[in-house]
């Protein structure tokens, strides 16, 4: 997959622990998160920007911000 | 950048609705039924937890409630709240009430209990609700009813307080139809 480095951060899901709430996609500003067959949030490398909504809005604390390398 | 609303947004008004109507007429509780259904629905034949994504009225219930009045503290909950253990033990807890309200009301049906006008509140108080009943209506309907809004009406202050302490929709990490819906996607989807 090819990375999107333009940007320092993106977001990045822990699938295993995530509840597929929907809340990430909905407030990702870009389009960036699906949920993925009903089963935990996937991100788009290369439309996330790394702005951190989501990672703010997850009530599951399962989104975090990382660097992008 | 701001996403267009859509008439899925406004779920919430048709939860509060929901609330407010079964705190008048509790025979209203029966919509409530369309919460259990439309999530299943979309899981078994679609394979995905679109309710939850888009359209459940609580949780944008939650959200009005956290993000547009700010009454959130906006912490993240603790790890465990959201881990596999908790979640399946709170789905068999939550059934247990639920198969439990069932059998009460099936007990009323056949008159061996006598209906009680109460709501059964987060597990343990019966609050008294008798102004909400028509006596028009057949008492198993309105026990049925009353067992609905009861846990209908847990959620919602159990989702609330959560809320507040934590995040909006932090009810949803251990949501019994969410933890449900989302087994039923695993397991059509074999992942």
């Amino acid at each position: 997959m090819i990375q999107n480095k333009k940007y320092r951060f993106r977001a990045e899901s822990e699938e295993d622990r995530c509840v597929a709430c929907g809340v990430c996609m909905n407030v990702c500003p870009r389009e960036a998160i699906h949920i993925h067959k009903g089963c935990y949030a996937v991100v788009d490398r290369d439309k996330c920007v790394g702005c951190g909504l989501c990672v703010k809005a997850c009530p599951a604390g399962v989104m975090h911000k990382i660097e992008n390398v | 950048m701001k996403r267009k609303k859509k008439w899925s947004d406004y779920m919430w008004i048709v939860s509060g609705t929901y609330f407010t109507l079964g705190f008048f007429n509790i025979v209203f509780a029966w919509l409530g039924i369309i919460c259990f259904m439309i999530p299943l629905l979309m899981a078994i034949f679609g394979g995905t937890k679109g309710y939850c994504n888009t359209y459940c009225g609580r949780g944008q219930l939650f959200l009005q409630i956290g993000n547009t009045l700010g009454w959130s503290r906006g912490k993240v909950a603790p790890r465990w709240l959201s881990s596999k253990w908790f979640r399946n033990l709170f789905f068999a807890f939550f059934m247990f009430f639920f198969v439990q309200m069932i059998y009460i009301t099936v007990q009323v049906a056949d008159g061996a209990r006598s209906l009680s006008e109460t709501i059964h509140l987060l597990w343990t108080f019966n609050v008294p609700w008798g102004w909400a009943y028509p006596t028009e209506v057949e008492p198993w309907k309105a026990q049925f009813a009353f067992g609905l809004y009861g846990i209908m009406l847990t959620s919602l202050i159990v989702g609330i307080i959560l809320t507040i302490v934590y995040r909006p929709r932090t009810w949803c990490v251990f949501c019994p139809m969410g933890n449900m819906t989302q087994m039923i996607c695993k397991l059509k989807n074999k992942e």
